[in-house]
């Protein structure tokens, strides 16, 4: 067990390098969620009640940035380039390698939402986050949900080059009906009712519960509620879909 | 034979897809030490029998033990020993060859230097190169230098050299005879004739999910047994000639003496000794040019075992010779 361990970490350890060296990858991990808020920031600034929806927003974003698009793009390429299928016949334990996949998904989340609240406190006026424990625990359940939902749509997708089409297809509509940018209290009454079905909104709003507002986690149980089940329905379809091998062959 | 001397031990192996037989009760052992080829079309079975061994798939029936362990168990250990070389396969583009080969070896307990392994399948001015610039044969030798890494006893090659221009063909050949020589025991698949009788020193026939007949390549093609030899030439009116004859001396003979006498030449003559091809042909039911066999061969020993003849150092390809008489 403690050379699965060992083994795990140099796994992560690869991933992290490979991570640094793939400009795509960083682009849309960090880069593309930081001029966002850089540039929407910007737009509002004065107004620090848009200001105190698009930080948070943007944490929430970023959260399924780094794992729902990271993770439903990576395990498709190394599904259909055989990686996995190569890895297999290694003696690298699975968990070590499916931790370290994970581990790695998880380092760019927190440290992206480290960099969104650094912003916040420095550049739009919010101040250090009001419960510190609220916000681990919206992002831990972020991670969970939409890693596990990442790597379920993975199996969904045929091959490398329809990856970006159908990720974004999800990702585009549920970022702006989740009140990442605005307010959603002025939505379509039905857009509401979706957005309130999905995860997004739940892990905004408990950010935002942290972050801005300090209604702490007992406000937020119900939306601790929806994320848990999402991580569920993800978790399942994640293990029951797994593919070692690439779906043209 | 006992199963302290065989790497792989195969009996009874079944695998349906479905409806679909792939694998249909084929039973073969291969030495420790030995280069075993699975040799049949595309579709004959190869691959899934490849894969069964390997661990990525389960079979369906039969028994199938590799270096001692049931590979479907999927063990560290028995990963630990084995070298995989998979028909097409990616590896991490933004690493170099230097990094992929010395991070595969620390998965291994006890791996062989990356220095030497690239030494071994011709790498060694490649090492800084990231894997995403290598041409395709290159990354065929990577492929190889990863499955060589880990030091393992037994190595599966899966096609090695589909694809490959003649001159890479034959490094590979250089480099699986290099191996043999460390006494690795490699199994290797492949749907070229003059792969299995250049390198193996035992060669299974596969097609439709069955062994058609197995042995050594000499065994099954070459070295008499009355197997015909083709005495193929152009005559005075252009027309290709082919005869069949165990013995191809006489009719030399008789041909060449009528030639002369007649004046003529005998325009591209040739003597082909009996070939593994010609078994393969016969067996798998193709037909190489469509043109009609003289004789019937003798039927080849169907899934013989293996007899006691040497391992197979001169399976040199068929003797050809060919002249402007």
């Amino acid at each position: 067990m403690p050379d699965a361990i060992a083994l795990g970490w140099r796994q992560y350890r690869l991933e992290r390098r490979m991570f640094w060296r793939n400009p795509a990858a960083a682009f849309f991990n960090f880069l593309l969620p930081l001029a966002l808020l850089g540039l929407i920031g910007a737009v509002a600034s004065g107004h620090q009640n848009e200001l105190n929806i698009i930080v948070p927003g943007i944490a929430g974003m970023s959260v399924m940035t780094t794992t729902f698009i990271a993770l439903a793009h990576n395990m498709t390429a190394l599904r259909e380039d055989g990686v996995l299928k190569r890895i297999r016949g290694t003696p690298l334990p699975t968990g070590a390698y499916l931790g370290a996949l994970a581990a790695n998904a998880v380092t760019n989340a927190a440290v992206q939402v480290s960099l969104v609240v650094i912003a916040g406190k420095l550049f739009f006026g919010l101040g250090w986050p009001k419960d510190w424990v609220e916000l681990i625990v919206f992002v831990a359940a972020g991670v969970v949900c939409f890693a596990s939902l990442g790597v379920a749509l993975s199996h969904a997708i045929p091959n490398s080059e329809s990856a970006p089409v159908i990720v974004n297809a999800v990702f585009l509509p549920v970022i702006l009906i989740s009140g990442v940018f605005f307010d959603p209290k002025h939505a379509p009454s039905f857009l509401r009712d979706i957005a309130q079905a999905l995860p997004l909104k739940h892990v905004i709003d408990g950010l935002s519960g942290a972050m801005v507002t300090g209604r702490g986690l007992g406000d937020h149980l119900s939306a601790l509620a929806v994320i848990g089940l999402w991580s569920v329905a993800g978790i399942v379809l994640a293990v029951r879909g797994f593919s070692w091998e690439a779906h043209r062959s | 034979m006992s199963s302290a001397t065989a790497a792989i031990e195969v009996t009874g192996l079944r695998k349906s897809y479905g409806a679909l037989e792939a694998v249909r009760g084929i039973s073969f052992s291969v030495r420790r030490g030995e280069v075993f080829g699975l040799l049949g079309p595309n579709g004959a079975g190869k691959t899934t029998t490849v894969e069964i061994l390997e661990g990525y798939r389960e079979r369906t029936a039969g028994t199938v033990t590799v270096l001692g362990h049931d590979p479907q168990l999927r063990s560290r250990e028995l990963r630990a020993r084995v070298g995989i070389v998979l028909q097409s396969c990616g590896i991490y583009r933004h690493l170099t060859v230097g990094e992929v080969l010395s991070h595969w070896a620390r998965l291994y307990p006890s791996p062989r230097p990356v220095s030497e392994v690239l030494e071994v399948v011709g790498m060694t001015d490649q090492a800084h190169q990231p894997t995403r610039r290598l041409s395709g044969g290159q990354r065929r030798r990577l492929d190889l230098g990863l499955a060589l890494v880990g030091d393992p006893e037994l190595i599966f090659l899966d096609e090695p050299t589909t694809g490959f221009d003649p001159a890479a063909r034959r490094n590979a050949w250089d480099t699986v005879r290099s191996l043999r020589d460390l006494g690795k025991t490699i199994l290797l698949t492949t749907h070229y004739l003059d792969e299995a009788q250049a390198l193996a020193d035992q060669v299974a026939i596969i097609k439709d999910g069955r062994i058609l007949a197995q042995g050594s390549p000499q065994e099954l093609g070459v070295g008499g047994h009355g197997q015909p030899y083709t005495v193929t030439y152009v005559d005075s009116s252009g027309r290709r000639v082919e005869h069949r004859t165990p013995d191809p001396t006489s009719l030399l003979h008789e041909l060449t003496a009528d030639a002369l006498a007649r004046g003529e030449r005998l325009h591209q003559l040739s003597v082909t000794r009996p070939s593994l091809e010609d078994v393969y042909l016969d067996l798998t039911g193709q037909d190489a040019d469509g043109s009609q066999t003289a004789m019937d061969m003798g039927p080849p020993k169907r899934a013989a075992g293996r007899g006691e003849s040497p391992a197979a150092g001169g399976s040199d390809s068929p003797t050809r010779v060919t002249a402007d008489a």
